[in-house]
């Protein structure tokens, strides 16, 4: 007879353990339900989770994937440490880009290297106006921002599509709703010559290390960790908890903001109606992967990068559904929330009850 | 250490050998020891000596690692709180897991592992009360009641399932003297019918008064056993803590008031719904060089006071709170701090330290005002652990190393790192609940010595505690605190125990007339 038993104190081994178990029940339940539906689950597993990681052309996909979800759970994770639900960054993002874009075509006829930098500003800016709108009204008036931050991303998304279908829409773009496409300067330049590689990738691995160093070094990042532990602590160590919501939803929203922006300026080089991908749900994945933790987030981030990039292949060489990547995903929030059960508690085998 | 065979009954427990560690500390250590049927057997100990450990291993909430449990004569395996309370063995915890917004009654029904009608429950709990004539209404809400008929919920929920043997993990660090006497006479009661009674306390006048055997531990081993009856409460200290006690040292020439530093002034405040105490025009001073006692029941608004003084609740108008005659009723915790007013809440964890925190973490909580901790928002690690060394050192805190989570320290060494931890910040005016709640008799009388000479150096001390005993060693003057109201403070020579422990109980019902005390 087996029986759960409460561990005296969180198991530090399952805390790191515990997401590659779900990673591993992840693969294994999708090797099942692909082969219970017909296909070779084997190899749709393989194409998904093993060869974007053995083919060397497959890495800087990997990349240029990883980046927009490090910056975003980065920011989603700072917020989660506080006990701030944001749940909305797809809709910060979604702002984001947009705000970016709108520096963008204003500058559409210069030239100059502080154009890109002017984007990336507003980029922040947009997505953190975005999450303030939360921030008040959990501040002000005791709103859930879980409820917010989510129904806002529908409005932004909405937002978007007026944009390009309307005001923003190329008009020599054959009716097609998309911007112009960005000039060289609006276009973020790639790490090395002929690489695919841009230079938001390598900014996305800064930005978790100054993440780190914030949150353990600083009274900022303090403060973040003890009004999300212990808000009575916090009011009597003189930390002001809305100040905390205020200051991590403004991050979080800045952050997805930005990653929003280099999406627009890299890949993307416009904005169409397919640009909302989900990165900002994902991230969220990210975010619980990656255990909170900056640097944690940055293998996590490869982990779901591998994801999307596996599904890819998987979709031309197994011909699996391109619906499949994301129930990968779900089913890897899905395992992750299960197992960390075991970080709390442990089953134990008993022989009988006295 | 076993004890020699009883010849007439079984023990009603028996330890064996019994060990247990944690990371880095064994908590107990081959301990031995034996209960007879209806004996009021007293565990004692330093802080950090493992009483709550050895308690809770009986109790199943922890496991031991090694060693033997026999009850009534059987060996037995105690998996489970449940397991143990099927074996008839009964806790009470210090912090009453009850429901404020529910009857005594609808506690009482959630606590038990079987479910019994209502109507049948009642019968049965009214049986409890009246044979033990333990004063408690079951539809009363858990609210409006003080600790003491709190505690009693808990006592009786433990009844209601017959047990062979009670525990109690420092019961009394929170009730009145008059609630202490009434506590007694039911445990013998309790005892007198054959259950038996494992009592923790650090207060050994209880342990005399109550316990017919006492089982000393110290660094987690047996180190005596002895008679309290016929021990002094001074030799049963220096046989916890191995040495010799000291006694407080008192300034020569104290007693003489120095300006104020605090003062408070009609200062109102409406408790925080639904269970708080309103503050009603609360006007007193501290000075320089003195310390001021609060006595009174819990939940009169003690509580409440604190954070009004600590600035984590804001009084309405600047100048009801003054230091040093600026007005810092607007300021909040951090700036209050930084003008030199500190304050220690009775809660521990969750409150004054963050318990998933190191120690070294926990002093940037509240030292960094008034320390070069973190200038410009970086922390600097060096001195945080420099701070957190310190304080570990001057106050005797027993840790398993230098990460040790705050967590995972005993409550009383807790509480001597957070005493210390303000104490070290040597600041202008002090607010303190309960300094030594939980607290061994050897650190106790280091946290009051710490006390008087921070008053000595020139600060204004308040101390806010139910421990009328401690009030009247430490204070130079005394109030009461009753239903969110403070009296006149009045000197402390010449006050009388018993008279503060009526005015204090005044609230429940009891007569203000000071009658000839029969306590
Ligand atoms: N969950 C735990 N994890 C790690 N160490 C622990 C844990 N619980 C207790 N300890 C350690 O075991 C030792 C004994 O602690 P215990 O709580 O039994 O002491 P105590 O005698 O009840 O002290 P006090 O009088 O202060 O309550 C201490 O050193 C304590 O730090
Ligand atoms: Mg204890």
């Amino acid at each position: 007879m087996f029986e759960w038993r409460r561990r005296r104190e969180p198991s530090k081994a399952m805390l790191y353990l515990s997401p590659l178990i779900a990673i591993g029940l992840t693969m294994l339940t999708g090797m099942l339900v692909f082969g219970a539906i017909g296909y070779d689950g084997l190899r749709a597993v393989t194409a998904i989770f093993v060869t974007p990681l053995i083919e060397p052309q497959r890495w800087a996909d990997l990349g240029v994937k990883a980046a927009p979800l490090i910056m975003i759970a980065l920011g989603l994770a700072i917020g989660f440490r506080a006990n701030v639900w944001n749940i909305g960054a797809e809709g910060q993002y979604v702002m984001g880009a947009i705000a970016g874009t709108g520096v963008a075509l204003l500058t559409h006829d210069m030239t100059g290297w502080w154009i890109l930098p002017a984007m990336a500003l507003a980029g922040i800016a947009g997505g953190a106006a975005w999450a303030a709108l939360p921030a008040l009204l959990k501040v002000r008036l005791q709103v859930s921002e879980i409820l917010t931050s989510l129904m806002l991303t529908y409005v932004a998304v909405q937002f978007l599509y007026y944009l390009v279908r309307g005001p923003w829409k190329d008009p020599d773009g054959f009716n097609f709703p998309q911007t112009k496409m960005f000039s060289t300067s609006q276009t973020l330049p790639a790490v090395a010559e002929g690489s695919l590689v841009h230079v938001g990738v390598p900014l996305a691995v800064v930005l978790a290390l100054v993440a780190w160093f914030v949150l353990s070094k600083t009274v900022a990042g303090y403060a973040v960790r003890v009004v999300g532990r212990a808000p009575a602590a916090a009011r009597h160590g003189g930390f002001d908890a809305n100040r905390v919501t205020w200051s991590v939803l403004l991050a979080g929203g800045g952050l997805a903001g930005l990653a929003g922006l280099l999406e627009a300026a890299g890949p993307f080089g416009q904005l169409t109606p397919q640009f909302p991908v989900g990165y900002g749900f994902t991230a969220i994945i990210v975010a619980f992967l990656g255990r909170l933790s900056p640097v944690g987030i940055v293998f996590a981030a490869l982990v779901l990068a591998v994801t999307y990039v596996g599904g890819e292949i998987a979709q031309s060489t197994v011909r699996l559904p391109s619906a499949a990547t994301g129930m990968f995903q779900a089913l890897l929030l899905f395992f992750l929330l299960a197992t960390d059960v075991l970080v709390r508690w442990r089953l134990a085998f008993r022989a009988r009850p006295a | 250490m076993t004890q020699p065979p009883d010849q007439t009954a079984p023990s009603r427990l028996a330890l064996a050998h019994v060990s247990k560690s944690f990371p880095g500390v064994k908590a107990n250590q081959d301990i031995s020891l034996s209960v007879r049927p209806g004996e009021i057997h007293a565990l004692l100990g330093e802080n950090g000596a493992g009483k709550s450990t050895l308690v809770k291993i009986i109790y199943g909430v922890q496991r031991a690692d090694e060693g033997g449990i026999s009850f009534d004569g059987r060996p037995v395996e105690i998996a489970s709180p449940k397991a143990a309370r099927k074996l008839g063995i009964g806790m009470v915890f210090q912090h009453f897991s009850l429901f404020d917004g529910m009857t005594v009654l609808e506690n009482i029904a959630l606590g038990l592992d079987e479910t019994v009608p209502a109507e049948e429950l009642k019968a049965r709990i009214r049986a409890i009360l009246d044979s033990y004539s333990l004063p408690l209404d079951p539809d009363r809400e858990v609210h409006t009641l003080s600790v003491g008929e709190r505690q009693r919920i808990e006592i009786v929920r433990c009844l209601l399932q017959k047990p062979k043997l009670l525990i109690m993990d420092e019961p009394t660090s929170v009730l009145t003297p008059q609630e202490v006497e009434r506590l007694f006479e039911t445990l013998r009661q309790i005892a007198r019918e054959g259950c038996s009674i494992l009592y923790i306390s650090h207060k050994l006048h209880e342990i005399k008064a109550l316990c017919e055997a006492a089982t000393i531990l110290r660094g987690g081993k047996v180190v005596a056993t002895c008679d309290p009856r016929i021990e002094t409460t001074r030799r049963m200290a220096e046989l916890m803590i191995g040495a010799e006690l000291k006694h407080l040292q008192r300034p020569s020439g104290g007693g003489k008031a120095g300006a104020a530093r605090l003062s408070v002034d009609k200062l109102d405040m409406p408790g925080e719904p639904p269970f708080g105490t309103s503050l009603k025009g609360v006007s007193f001073s501290a000075q320089a060089g003195e310390i001021l006692g609060i006595a009174g029941v819990a939940g009169n608004g003690q509580a409440e006071l604190l954070m009004a003084l600590s600035g984590e609740h804001l009084a309405g108008q600047p100048d009801a709170i003054r230091l040093d005659g600026r007005p810092i009723g607007l300021a909040n915790a951090g700036a209050r701090r930084a003008a030199g007013l500190a304050c220690v809440p009775e809660e521990r964890n969750g409150h004054a330290a963050v318990p998933e925190f190191t120690l070294a973490e926990n002093v940037v909580l509240t030292a960094r005002h008034r320390l070069p901790l973190a200038p410009s928002g970086l922390i600097r690690q060096g001195p945080v652990e420099a701070y957190a060394k310190d304080v570990i050192a001057r106050f005797d805190v027993r840790i398993t190393g230098p990460g040790a989570l705050a967590g995972s320290l005993s409550g009383g060494n807790l509480q001597k790192f957070i005493m210390g931890r303000e104490i070290g910040q040597k600041p202008d005016v002090l607010v303190v609940a309960q300094p030594t709640w939980g607290v061994d008799a050897g650190a106790a009388a280091a946290i009051r010595q710490a006390l008087v000479d921070l008053a000595a150096q020139g600060s204004a001390i308040v101390v806010i505690s139910q421990d009328l005993d401690e009030l009247l060693e430490l204070s130079d003057r005394l109030c009461v605190i009753n239903e969110g109201r403070l009296s006149q403070a009045r000197p402390v020579a010449g006050l009388k125990l018993e008279e503060i422990g009526l005015m204090m109980g005044g609230v429940h019902g009891e007569s203000h007339v000071a009658e000839p005390a029969h306590v």
